[in-house]
């Protein structure tokens, strides 16, 4: 039995004796000694990751202005920051758009200049009080002038992560990059074998007051992450360090084409390794962690489950779905998780890190719940008009005219004689038809790809379809392509009209 | 090197890189080709020789050809080697090493840009 405290661990630290290892080293030190010998050989493992975590940002504490101003709205770089907390903090959020440039420039680039030591336009607004009377503020500002600058990330270090692939015909731009058509590629992130909290999967070790690597600098974990879903093996921390500490290789911001701005954190964990238990856990391989991948193309929160997959095969460059090899990219940088779990091990063996006893453990049953929610979600049965006019595709443009007319319809669906729909024509392909003196069948003037909609759908997912193909109406049909409807941008207009 | 052919609306129904072929002799060999009823598009690679002549017959017959000859930029600075990049590339001009760098191909690159708005770091361009 192996059995040991942080503070003997400290104290190897100390006295320069320490043996620390990442946890790609690990792996084969246990397949070698076993887990007892580990344990006895091992004092420390260190672990890191490198990747996008949406859900950072830092606290900034600006001073005083003369005369004072309790900001009601601050803007940095033209990116807005929260600063519903007293008169000069203010918290810069990492997936905040700038207000000129969009998706270009957000608040994980305000965060990346901060550190840079580049200069931020700062401009805040107040209604002015008798103690802050104040009421426009505009001033540069670089870190320096910062009384704090504080990352705080309450969610960040996921312990694994879903795959995402694409089931649709169309490409998709999502949180997970690009996703081509047609399951055309895969895309993951996390660093597998050096994810800390796969390292430590009962966070024996890791808890609130641990001491990691963050950005570069020392920073501290501060309890569970927001969505800390333990039970299914989903955990995530919140974690804080100083800015001013820390380093563009390990701190970026990053723009996901079409999704929005997402901070690059690089975080290292270190795992004493108390026992043969710790030590067990910490060689865990790529081979052991296994995820989803899921598809993205079903815009829903339950999003369907395309198969099972580990670290190994994501990280082998392609995987196989459906009997085809689809190839894979990551979104986190094993290189750089490699990197800091190296820059730790470093750190320690030099003497310059030495390991904190938590606090408190982190929750290991918690699971994350979906939304409550009190309203009803409109579907398209709901809005849509029943008594849809039809026409059959061997009528004339003359017929087709007199049915928009007679029944002041734009869009006129095109069925077969057993219902199922084959096109549509609009009162514009009508008059295109008749100015060019066309008096042809229907069949001949209409747009034969229909954009479509199911009675079942959530509205809201019918109304994104309708943006995206930028049309006015679709028809909607049921499991057999049969026109039981049709829902027009008029009622999902009047729809959010009469609930605002 | 690779070429662009670019075919307009009004001849994109018409046989010319056939005839083209037919009539230089030169052996194109189609790396990438889109077609739909408003244009069509062929990425090919050919022997630098043989450049003016396959140009010649198939501008003569309306269609624009341009080199791929300014592939695309990588700033190592901006990259952190995620490799996000690899997996939209039609023609796998990067692909990680046994250490997890990023290498990037660039000969084969044909200038489609799928890539740089797959980048989360704005590390990839193409010259305008």
């Amino acid at each position: 039995m192996v059995n040991k405290s942080i503070s003997e661990i400290n104290d190897r630290i100390k006295d320069g004796s320490v043996s620390v290892v990442t946890a790609e080293e690990m792996v084969g030190i246990v397949a070698e000694l076993g887990a007892e010998g580990a344990a006895k050989e091992v004092d420390i493992v260190t672990t890191g990751t490198f990747g996008a975590m949406c859900s950072s940002g830092v606290f900034l504490n600006f001073g005083h202005s003369e005369p004072p101003i309790k900001m009601q709205k601050i803007w940095l770089n033209d990116v807005e920051a929260y600063t519903g907390v007293a008169a000069v903090d203010a918290y810069i959020g990492a997936t905040q758009v700038s207000e000129t440039l969009g998706m270009e420039y957000g608040g994980a680039h305000v965060i990346e200049d901060l550190i840079r030591g580049n200069a931020i336009d700062v401009h805040a607004i107040s209604p002015g009080t008798d103690c802050y009377p104040r009421k426009i503020l505009d001033t540069t500002i670089d870190i320096n002038d910062l009384n704090q600058a504080i990352m705080l990330n309450p969610r960040n270090a996921y312990q694994k992560y879903n795959a995402a692939t694409n089931s649709t015909s169309q490409k998709l731009y999502t949180y997970m990059g690009s996703l081509m058509p047609n399951f055309g590629n895969v895309t993951y992130s996390g660093a597998g074998v050096l994810s800390p909290l796969s390292n430590d999967p009962e966070y024996r070790t890791i808890g609130t007051g641990t001491r990691i690597f963050l950005g570069g600098a020392q920073g501290y974990i501060v309890g569970q992450g927001t969505q800390h879903s333990s039970k299914s093996g989903f955990g995530t921390l919140m974690v804080q360090g100083d800015l001013k500490e820390m380093d563009t290789e390990f701190i970026r911001a990053s723009t996901f084409t079409g999704y929005g701005v997402s901070l690059y954190v690089g975080m290292g964990i270190p795992i004493p390794v108390l026992d043969e238990k710790v030590a067990l856990a910490t060689a865990v391989s790529d081979a052991d962690i296994i995820t989803k991948v899921i598809d993205y193309g079903i815009p829903s929160r339950d999003r369907p489950v395309v198969r099972q997959v580990t670290y190994e095969e994501l990280r082998s460059g392609s995987i196989d779905i459906k009997g085809r090899e689809v190839v894979t990219s990551s979104l986190s940088s094993f290189k750089r998780s490699r990197q800091i779990a190296g820059l730790l091990k470093d750190w320690i063996a030099h003497g310059e890190f030495f390991l904190s006893q938590p606090a408190e453990k982190l929750p290991s049953d918690t699971v994350s719940r979906p939304m409550k929610q009190t309203r009803g979600t409109p579907m398209v049965k709901d809005i849509m008009s029943k008594n849809v006019i039809t026409i059959h595709k061997n009528a004339s443009v003359y017929e087709a005219a007199k049915k928009v007319m007679d029944a002041s319809f734009n869009h006129l669906p095109v069925v077969t004689e057993n219902n199922t729909l084959v096109g549509i024509v609009t009162a514009w392909d009508i008059s295109k038809a008749v100015a060019q003196n066309t008096f042809d069948l229907v069949e001949n003037i209409m747009t034969k790809k229909v954009i479509t909609a199911m009675d079942s759908e959530q509205v809201t997912i019918a109304a994104r379809r309708l943006e995206q193909h930028r049309v006015s109406a679709m028809p909607v049909v049921d499991e057999q392509n049969h026109v039981i409807g049709i829902i027009t941008s008029d009622d999902i207009s009047m729809l959010f009209a009469r609930r605002n | 090197m690779k070429i662009r052919i670019i075919i307009d609306q009004d001849i994109v129904t018409r046989p010319i890189l056939a005839e083209a072929i037919l009539e230089t002799g030169i052996p194109l060999n189609i790396a990438q080709a889109h077609f739909d009823s408003a244009a069509g598009e062929i990425i090919a690679d050919i022997k630098d020789t043989e450049y003016r002549m396959i140009k010649n017959a198939l501008v003569s017959r309306g269609a624009e050809v341009l080199k791929l000859d300014t592939p695309i930029n990588w700033d190592e600075e901006e990259c952190v080697e995620c490799g996000a990049c690899i997996s939209v590339c039609p023609t796998k001009v990067f692909s990680m090493d046994m250490e997890w760098n990023l290498k990037v191909d660039n000969t084969k690159c044909i200038q489609c840009g799928t890539c740089i708005e797959m980048c989360p770091h704005d590390a990839l361009s193409l010259d305008v």
